[in-house]
Parts: C-alpha cells; sequence; structure tokens
C-alpha cells in the first residue's frame, strides 16, 4: 500500500507538465492568429455582416420542434405520405427526432395497434422493447403482433438519406451480406438467412453458425459489424465473422448477442452438417455424415452420395457409408435394402436401433423382413452388453467420488478413531479454495491460464483444510480423546459453526466453479456409451490419492509414527514419539485430504455451504462398511456400495435403490460388525 | 482506541435513550411483520434471498414514510430448514411477537406444516414460491405460479412449432409433494392431448440427489427412439447442479433434447457455468432480463440494498416483492392491520409488477400474472422466446385432475370456501 504515492507520483507529475506545454503551444496559437487576422481584415467592415450571420443562427437554432411538434412530426411518418414528416424531423435538432429517424431507417420504428402511437421497438429475444418516440421513456415489453412496423417507400427512403440506404441492404448476395443478414430481428428472417448461406456453399460459414448455435456470435455496438466471440477471462475474445481474422478484446457490455432459439439450432445444424460434407477437415466430414444418419433429407442425400465417391479418409468414409445406408433402408430395390440392412447392423448406433425398428413395421417382403429382425437382435444384443458396461464404469465412477469423500475420514475416523462430524466441512472448505482459486485466476492472471486453477487449487485446498484441521484437533478434539459422544456432539457443533462462517462469508447460494477446458465433454464409446472427462479424471485422482497416502503410511517416519501411536500409544510415547504432535498432524492430513476431495467433487456438484451435509453420512457409510482402520476396506467398500448401487439404480430407481442399499448395509454389519476387513491383532481392541 | 470506543458507546447510547425517551410511544407503536424464511440448512440457498427482499421492501416503505403513519418493522426468524420447527416459529412470530402478516416459506412441506397454525390463529401468509396448486386457504395469499400459470403453458409451448413439436416426455423431479402433484396434472394434460403412456417417462430422485450418470443416460436412450423429447424439470434444490453439469458434459445439447426446467432460476444458475447449456428453458412469471421501467428500479433498488453489482433477481424475489406491495396497499385502503378487513382489502387489488404487466389478486387467493419461457444464454440469464398474450388467471385446483376439477375455491360471499363444490351460502343468496 505505502508504495502506491511513490509510483503514482511521477505519472501525475508528467500528465501535468504536458497539459501546461498544450496549453502555453495553445495560447501561443491564438497569439499568432489573432494577429494574422488583426492585419489581414480590419474588423469593424464585417461587423454588420457578423452580425446577421450570427441572426441566421439564432433562428436556425430556434427551429427544432417543440414537443408537440415533435409527436405531430412522428404521427405524420405513420401518414401515406411521410415524406412532410421525414422533412421536419431532419431539420430538427431533438436527439428524440434523430432516435426515431434512425430507427426508421433501420425498420424498428412501429405504430402500437392499442393506442396508434409511433414507438420504437428494439428486439429482445422474441419480445419487443417499446420506447415511446415522443417521450423517449422505455414503456413496455410487447409481441411482435402488437406492433405494426412503420415502411417507406422508395422515395421517402431516399429522403431518409444514407441511414436508409445502409439499412436497405440486399444487393448482390455475398458473403459479408449474408453474414450481416444473420442480424434480422426475427426468427423468421434469421432462418432465412441461415438459407442464403447454404446456397453459397462456403465453409467459412461454418465457425459462423456454431457460434451462432452456442450463442456466441455477436454484434459490435460501436461499428454494427458481426463478430465472434470466445470468453477471454472476464472479457470477450473478437474474430470477424467475414474475414475470420482477431478483432481484439473487448468488454462484453460491448456486444449484443445474436439471438437464436432451439428451432434454428436444428437449422443451423443441419446446415453446418450440409456444409461440412465438403469440408478439407475429415474429421468434420466424419461429424456431418453422421448428423446426416437419421436427418437426411434428399438434396442433402445427393451430397453425400457425391462425397462418398470422393472420400479418400477411411472412418468419415465408413460415416458417410452408414448414414447412405440408413437411407437406402428404405430403398423401392430390395438387394439394396438388403445390403443397407448389412451394412446397418455393424454399427452400434442407438439411432440406427431406432430406424430398424421403424423399418420393421414397414416392411413387406418376408425375407428382408428375417434380415432386419435378425440386425435388430444383434443390435439390441450388443447394446445390451454395453448397457452392462456401462453401469460398472458408472458404478465405479460413483465409486471413486464415494472414496474419495471417505479416504479422509478413513484416517481421521479409521485411524485416529476421531468421529468427526465436522468432515463433511472440510470438503466444502476444499472446494470453496478452488472457488477462490479459480477468482484469483480469472482476476489476475492471464486467460490462458485459467485451465491451470484447479492443479493451483489441490495445495491450496489441502493447506487449508489441514490448519483448519490441527487448529480443531488442538483446540476442542484433543481434550475429548476417549469421549467419542462427547467428541461426536463437538465436532457437530463445530460443523454447524464452519457452514453459517462460509455462509456469512461468500453468502448463501451456489458458487460457480468451471470445469476447466480439459474436463469438459464426454469420451464418446460406442452404442450411446459415453463417460464424461470430468469424471475419469476423478477415478485418476481418486487412486492417485489412495496411493498417495499408502506411501506416506508405509514409507515415511511420520507414518511409521502414526502407526506407532495408533497401535500403542503409551508404548509409543515411551519410546520418544512426540504422541501429541504425531496425533495434530494426522487429523490434519486427513483434513487436508478431504479438503483435496473437495476441490474434485466441486467439479461435479454444488459448491455451497450444504456441500458437506450431503457426502457426510455416504463417508461415515463407506468407511464403515470397508473396515475401520484399513485403506484397503475402504477402497473395496466404496468400490462396492458404488457398483451395487448403480446396478440397482435402473433397476428400482434411485429412489429405492438408495433404500435397497442402505438395508443391506444394516444387515451386513449385523453379521459383521467390523466391516468387510476387520483389523485383527491386537490393535482390534485398542 | 478502545477507551475512545467506549465514550463513543456511552454517547450513543445516552443519545438513543433520549430519543427513546422522547418518542418513546411513538416506537413502540410499530407495525411488525414477520419473515419466515430458513437462513441456514438445505434451504437456505433459496430462502436468505427472500429475507433479503422482505427487508429491501420494509426499508422502502420506511423511507417513503411508513404505513399508517407508523414505522414498519421486520422480526425476522430462522426456522432452519426443518419443516416442523417451521410451524413452532410461525406461532412464535403470531403469538409473540404480534406479528400482522408473515412473509414466508418455500417448500410445500413448510407450507403445509405452518398452515394449520395460521388457520388456528387467524393470521395472514404472503407465500411467494410457484407450487403445485390444488390448496387455498383463507389464511394464505399465493403470489407464486400455479401449474396452470407456469408448468402447462411451458408444455404447450414445446408441442408447439417454435418449441419443436415434442412428442416424448421425460417427467424429471424430486421425491416429494411438488414435483409429484406436477407430474401428475401433467401426465393428465399430456394424455388429453393424445400423447401414448409409453411416450411418457416418469422418474424421481431424492433431496441433493448428485449422481445423475445413469438418469442422464437413461434419457440419452429414452430420446433416441426417432420422436422429438424433452424433459420436463421438477428437479428441485441442490441437485439440480449436478444434473446440469452431467448434462453439459454428456453433451446433450438443447436442440437434441431440450429440458425445461420449473425450479431453476437466475439464483439457481449464478452456481453453474452456463456455456454448455444455452438453449435450455426455464418458464416462470419473471425474469431479470424482461425490460421495463418497473423491473429496472426492481433491479437497481435490489443491487444498491444488498450492495452488490453482482447479484441477480429471480421469480420468488419477484412474488415476494408483489406480495409486499399487496399487503401495504391493502392495510392502507383498510386503515387497520387487523386480518379480515385486510383480507377483504386484498381482493382485486393490484400491483405493477417487474414483470410489465399488472398483477392482480383474485378471490380464490392467487394471482393473475404473465407466463414467460425464457432461453438459458451464456451469461446466466434468461432470453424471453415466448410469453402469454397476457395475464393469466391462476387456478388454485387443476383442471386436469378429475376429483379436482370439480372444487371451486372463492373467499367472496355467497361462496367463502376454498376447497367446495357448492356455494357454501347458496341459501343465503338466493
Amino acid at each position: 500500500m505505502a508504495t502506491g504515492p511513490f509510483l503514482r507520483l511521477p505519472a501525475r507529475e508528467g500528465a501535468g507538465t504536458a497539459r501546461a506545454g498544450l496549453d502555453s503551444a495553445d495560447i501561443n496559437a491564438r497569439r499568432i492568429i489573432k494577429t494574422v487576422l488583426n492585419r489581414l481584415v480590419p474588423m469593424n467592415r464585417f461587423l454588420p455582416l457578423l452580425m446577421v450571420a450570427l441572426m441566421l443562427a439564432l433562428l436556425a437554432m430556434m427551429r427544432p420542434a417543440h414537443a408537440q411538434d415533435l409527436a405531430a412530426a412522428l404521427a405524420g411518418l405513420a401518414d401515406s405520405d411521410p415524406r412532410p414528416a421525414i422533412t421536419a424531423l431532419t431539420a430538427s435538432d431533438d436527439e428524440k427526432a434523430k432516435a426515431a429517424l434512425a430507427a426508421l431507417a433501420q425498420g424498428n420504428l412501429y405504430l402500437r395497434l392499442a393506442d396508434n402511437a409511433v414507438v420504437i421497438g428494439e428486439k429482445d429475444g422474441e419480445m419487443v422493447v417499446v420506447t415511446n418516440a415522443a417521450t423517449g421513456d422505455i414503456e413496455d415489453m410487447a409481441r411482435p403482433d402488437e406492433l405494426q412496423p412503420i415502411t417507406l417507400s422508395e422515395d421517402a427512403r431516399a429522403l431518409l438519406g444514407d441511414a436508409g440506404a445502409a439499412a436497405q441492404g440486399g444487393g448482390p448476395l455475398d458473403f459479408a451480406g449474408a453474414v450481416a443478414a444473420l442480424k434480422a430481428d426475427n426468427f423468421a428472417d434469421k432462418a432465412r438467412a441461415i438459407d442464403a448461406f447454404t446456397v453459397l456453399a462456403d465453409p467459412r460459414a461454418i465457425p459462423v453458425f456454431q457460434a451462432l448455435a452456442d450463442g456466441r456470435l455477436f454484434v459490435r455496438k460501436s461499428d454494427g459489424a458481426v463478430v465472434i466471440g470466445n470468453a477471454s477471462g472476464n472479457d470477450v475474445a473478437l474474430t470477424d465473422a467475414v474475414s475470420q481474422e482477431k478483432a481484439g478484446i473487448v468488454a462484453p457490455a460491448a456486444l449484443d448477442v445474436i439471438f437464436v432459439n432451439n428451432n434454428l439450432r436444428n437449422v443451423l445444424r443441419e446446415a453446418v452438417g450440409r456444409l461440412g460434407l465438403a469440408s478439407p477437415d475429415p474429421a468434420q466430414r466424419r461429424a456431418a455424415a453422421n448428423a446426416l444418419l437419421d436427418a437426411a433429407t434428399p438434396d442433402t442425400v445427393a451430397l453425400l452420395r457425391e462425397a462418398f465417391a470422393k472420400e479418400s479418409n477411411g472412418a468419415a468414409k465408413s460415416a458417410m457409408a452408414l448414414s447412405l445406408a440408413a437411407v437406402e433402408l428404405a430403398d423401392a430395390d430390395k438387394t439394396r435394402r438388403l445390403l443397407a440392412i448389412q451394412v446397418l447392423s455393424g454399427s452400434s448406433d442407438l439411432r440406427v436401433r431406432a430406424l430398424l425398428q421403424a423399418r420393421l413395421s414397414q416392411e413387406s417382403e418376408p425375407d428382408v423382413k428375417a434380415a432386419l429382425d435378425a440386425a435388430f437382435d444383434r443390435l439390441q444384443f450388443k447394446l445390451q452388453l454395453y448397457g452392462y458396461a456401462e453401469n460398472l464404469v458408472q458404478g465405479i465412477s460413483l465409486g471413486s467420488v464415494l472414496l474419495l469423500a471417505a479416504v479422509g475420514l478413513a484416517i481421521t475416523f479409521g485411524v485416529m478413531g476421531i468421529i468427526n462430524m465436522a468432515h463433511g466441512e472440510m470438503i466444502m472448505l476444499g472446494a470453496y479454495s478452488a472457488y477462490v482459486t479459480q477468482e484469483v485466476f480469472r482476476a489476475f492472471l492471464p486467460p490462458s491460464w485459467i485451465g491451470a486453477y484447479l492443479i493451483a487449487a489441490l495445495p491450496v485446498a489441502f493447506l487449508v483444510a489441514a490448519a483448519i484441521g490441527i487448529a480443531l484437533e488442538r483446540g476442542v478434539i484433543r481434550f475429548l480423546y476417549g469421549r467419542p459422544l462427547e467428541t461426536m456432539l463437538a465436532t457437530w457443533g463445530i460443523s454447524l459453526i464452519l457452514q453459517q462462517t462460509v455462509r456469512a462469508i461468500f453468502g448463501a447460494p451456489n458458487k460457480e466453479v468451471a470445469n476447466p477446458e480439459w474436463m469438459t465433454g464426454a469420451l464418446e464409446l460406442a452404442g450411446g456409451f459415453a463417460i464424461t472427462w470430468n469424471r475419469i479424471y476423478i477415478i485418476i485422482f481418486c487412486f492417485a490419492v489412495l496411493g498417495l497416502i499408502v506411501l506416506i503410511l508405509r514409507r515415511t517416519s511420520f507414518g511409521l509414527h502414526m502407526r506407532a501411536v495408533t497401535q500403542n500409544r503409551a508404548m509409543a510415547d515411551v519410546m520418544g514419539i512426540p504422541t501429541a504432535r504425531v496425533d495434530a498432524l494426522t487429523f490434519g492430513l486427513g483434513s487436508g485430504i478431504a479438503g483435496m476431495a473437495g476441490v474434485a467433487l466441486s467439479q461435479i456438484g454444488n459448491v455451497s455451504p450444504n456441500l458437506g451435509t450431503i457426502y457426510i453420512v455416504d463417508s461415515f457409510l463407506v468407511v464403515v462398511f470397508g473396515g475401520v482402520g484399513n485403506l484397503m476396506g475402504t477402497l473395496v467398500g466404496a468400490l462396492t456400495l458404488g457398483v451395487v448401487n448403480k446396478l440397482l439404480e435402473p433397476v428400482a430407481g434411485a429412489v429405492l435403490g438408495k433404500v435397497v442399499v442402505l438395508v443391506c448395509i444394516i444387515l451386513f454389519i449385523q453379521k459383521r460388525p467390523r466391516g468387510l476387513f476387520a483389523a485383527k491383532g491386537r490393535s482390534a481392541d485398542a | 482506541m478502545s477507551k475512545f470506543m467506549r465514550t463513543m458507546a456511552a454517547a450513543g447510547a445516552m443519545l438513543g435513550a433520549a430519543a427513546l425517551g422522547a418518542h418513546g410511544a411513538q416506537a413502540q407503536d410499530t407495525i411488525k411483520v414477520g419473515v419466515l424464511h430458513s437462513l441456514s440448512g438445505t434451504m437456505a440457498i433459496s430462502e436468505t434471498t427472500l429475507k433479503d427482499t422482505v427487508l429491501m421492501m420494509v426499508d422502502d416503505i420506511n423511507k417513503k414514510g411508513g404505513l399508517l403513519g407508523k414505522k414498519v418493522e421486520a422480526v425476522v426468524v430462522d426456522p432452519a430448514s426443518n419443516w416442523p420447527l417451521f410451524a413452532e416459529k410461525a406461532r412464535e412470530l403470531i403469538s409473540k411477537e404480534k406479528v400482522s402478516v408473515v412473509f414466508g416459506c418455500w417448500t410445500s412441506v413448510s407450507r403445509k406444516s405452518v398452515l394449520p397454525v395460521f388457520e388456528e390463529l387467524n393470521s395472514m401468509l404472503f407465500y411467494p414460491v410457484q407450487y403445485e396448486g390444488e390448496e387455498s386457504s383463507k389464511n394464505v395469499f399465493y403470489t407464486g405460479a400455479a401449474p396452470n400459470q407456469q408448468a402447462i403453458p411451458a408444455v404447450e409451448y414445446l408441442m408447439g412449432k417454435d418449441g419443436g413439436e415434442v412428442k416424448r416426455w421425460v417427467l424429471a423431479g424430486t421425491d416429494y409433494v411438488y414435483p409429484r402433484t406436477t407430474n401428475k396434472i401433467l401426465e393428465a394434460f399430456l394424455k388429453s392431448k393424445g400423447v401414448k403412456p409409453e411416450d411418457i417417462m416418469i422418474n424421481y430422485t431424492p433431496f441433493g440427489h448428485s449422481d445423475w450418470q445413469t438418469i442422464v443416460a437413461d434419457i440419452k436412450k429414452f430420446a433416441s427412439a426417432g420422436k422429438k423429447t424433452a424433459v420436463v424439470s421438477t428437479i428441485n434444490g441442490d441437485a439440480n447442479v449436478p444434473f446440469y453439469k452431467e448434462l453439459a458434459n454428456a453433451g446433450i445439447k438443447a436442440s437434441d433434447i431440450p429440458v425445461v426446467a420449473f425450479s431453476v432460476g437466475e439464483e439457481e444458475l449464478a452456481g453453474i457455468d452456463t456455456k454448455n447449456l444455452v438453449g435450455h428453458l426455464a418458464a416462470w412469471n419473471y425474469f431479470q432480463s424482461v425490460k421495463n421501467p418497473v423491473n429496472d428500479g426492481f433491479i437497481k433498488q435490489w443491487k444498491t440494498f444488498i450492495k452488490n453489482d453482482k447479484r441477480v433477481t429471480n421469480d420468488p424475489m419477484e412474488a415476494t416483492y408483489i406480495g409486499f406491495k399487496m399487503w401495504a396497499q391493502a392495510v392502507a385502503q383498510a386503515g387497520t392491520t387487523n386480518v379480515d378487513a385486510v383480507r377483504q382489502a386484498m381482493y382485486g387489488q393490484k400491483v405493477k409488477a417487474p414483470s410489465g404487466f399488472t398483477a392482480v389478486m383474485n378471490t380464490n387467493h392467487h394471482l393473475s400474472k404473465p407466463v414467460y419461457i425464457g432461453e438459458i444464454r451464456p451469461d446466466g440469464q434468461f432470453n424471453v422466446v415466448w410469453k402469454t398474450k397476457g395475464p393469466v388467471k391462476a387456478d388454485a385446483w387443476s383442471k386436469y385432475i378429475p376429483e379436482s376439477a370439480k372444487l371451486t375455491a372463492d373467499w367472496t360471499f355467497p361462496w367463502v370456501c376454498g376447497n367446495c363444490e357448492k356455494p357454501k351460502y347458496a341459501a343465503l343468496a338466493n
């Protein structure tokens, strides 16, 4: 803080001198001009002339229409001959008149049917924001059918001058013109503009369409240019839609989004499909062919055949073959149909199953029908197998989430025997650490770094949660060793305090923690079987954490001390191990790991003060089920619970599935009170 | 420093005492307003904002000189997302604090919990959240949407050309009374429109459900049958964030399978990265992005009051705003805070609402409000794609469930009843 003034001082001085220099230069210039003028023109001779000019100017300034004149002139615009009204308004200096004329030129001036008032309408999605042209006040939102646009004849438009000509547009159809047409203010016109593109068959349209579908196509307010925007920190990096060159970075406020609805998105996707077939990128060609599988129209079929003949890339070719087969499934020629069935039966796409099923009810030839049947059954069987594999993978994924949530508890509860009800809040603190790290990255670091925030959040979360954990152990829990009920109550109280503190600092609503780019999307396997990247990373991360803990426990002296203290505290004390310090550090380790889990869990769920309460019950369930004091038990317990839960869910539903799992665990604990992997030997009694 | 503070505190206390001495009688004479929203626990996430909204309205009315010449004072209690505690706190507000009116509740189960208390003590509750309908209490004014003001128009929109002519429906909800009743009404409605039972998939999940892999995969499979499919979501609370995250990552685009939600607004979206959710829908009676002077003022008032430029407004906040304004107008009109008098003054009360329309209180204790359908934008706001021509009157009892279609809610003469088939005072009327 103290360096602030020192840093700023020279700058301010510099500015001061610069201004002083400017002033003196200005004065000098004026003096010179004055002397020159004085020498050239004797002032008194021109005085009467000057006065006349002044009066004329005054008159001109007084001419602007008054409020009533403005209203009358505006009403005149809706007349059959609006030319006098336009002339009157053009002469006016009133800002409102100028606004009305600009709106007229752009076709944004309307007659409100309800009261015949002339209003300026600004499209906002499907609604129109209505501004009263006479008063300049925003009045209401209206439906387009409540307004009648004021249109102009050619000669009236000519009166409007340049603004009118610019808005009229039209002209020869070129790429730039087609892009500009996307600015249309209703969905029907936008659809027409999109259609115009396909006539051009210009692959430059693909990024424009994709941006439009994603809501990333903007109109730059300063010059009305159509630009593609990509988020870049808090700003938007622009690419010109026509030249497709970088166009700088601006604040979001400087842009207007070009809106589309879901119907238009479908039109766009189909258009991208058609254009994509001619793309130089094989991946794009393949995606285009794939998109046409169940959406082919007669003219796209022709394009598809053409592309198929030219195609050299294997993957793209087979995608095209599949889409063509889907079309030929309904061919008049029987052999073609049979051939198509053969091609399709090799696929594992869910859409193919729907196609086959639909065809099955229409087919009349018995042998084709039999082939269809066989292909359908084969596909069905394959999809069923994929379904089982999918359930298994989902189960492992859920198991890894449970494991992450429970692994910290496996240390504090499993190893130390502390019933820590505030364990969930450690996870929550970790998630908030991720949020804060993300905000710091957004605010202070270049936008390209944002993907790395999650990595940076891991140590931050570990340290925050570990520090709070150690403080908790030193401040509260160590006085309660050997009194599990009191520990439980105290830690529960602490969990409420932590929740309410976080709520007071960050507010009650959820915080947004974005998935970094490398964690979005899904890994598409066959048959609609996809697993999302964030879950894959969580599975990997969870095993890495588990490995790390095993390493610490087995290979470090701290791990050795920890095991010694938990097995026989008195003996460890006698051997000179600082038991109190080991207790604090062990609790810190457990809490820190919970914090890291929080970072991972922020990627799939809420970041809210209640985050911990969601996971606390599951965590205890895993640790108790797996066997207290055994990391292996925690691992097996978590994965078993995850897989069983996911296998039950499709059969019993999410609610009943959970109930069944709970009942099973209660029965299991009755039979084996020490869980799956019971601790053996002397320490078991401790 | 501390000595200075102590002196200041003493001076302050003396000044305060002096002020109290001078205006003692006046200070005691306030109109008390109860605020019954959870400030801790699961529902704090949504309800804290409504508590702040009521405080903002109280602040506003006091700045304008109070009500009936008195200051309005808010009494805030925390029922901690604990449904039985709602009833206890309601009793405390009415009996001990002697409040004239209560603004509160979010979940239907909390409303059902306090309902007997309000009826027993003849007090007044303003309930600001969209709900399942099938209720009309003499002591409750419902300023949120009934199903015919939210669910039915949304489904009709999706059936229409603009919405993509949806033929197959997934009704996904959290397992409690609001989604179950709403889905019952929707199912009856869809069947009345000729949708076959095999084209409807109903799925319930527990509160706070966090693992959506199976359900999202199921939705994907259900949608692959070749007919245009949409998801109608009555998923509530914390479960929405993991649901939308899974949806976005699984690559389900709004143009393939649009999801229309009844419990997801600006506030909920603030916790989600919406880049991959563009085009999914929500149906409400208000969106922050609606442009009109009342809404501009409302947003500005909220941001100034909460001292945070990033906070958003949402539909339940607007419903709270309407409810508070209507109550204040009714009190001014009745000239008293007496519950029976204010209730009579409530009927036909009008408020120019931030939604851009004039909301009217009907005799069934529900509002007439417009219905908007909005698409999620990348910035977490909604882009209005459809709206009703004008305000829609709420049906307390759904037309699509046979047993409730017979019932009428009308608290004026000769009906004076919330769930009757015949007017209560039919004999007197003739």
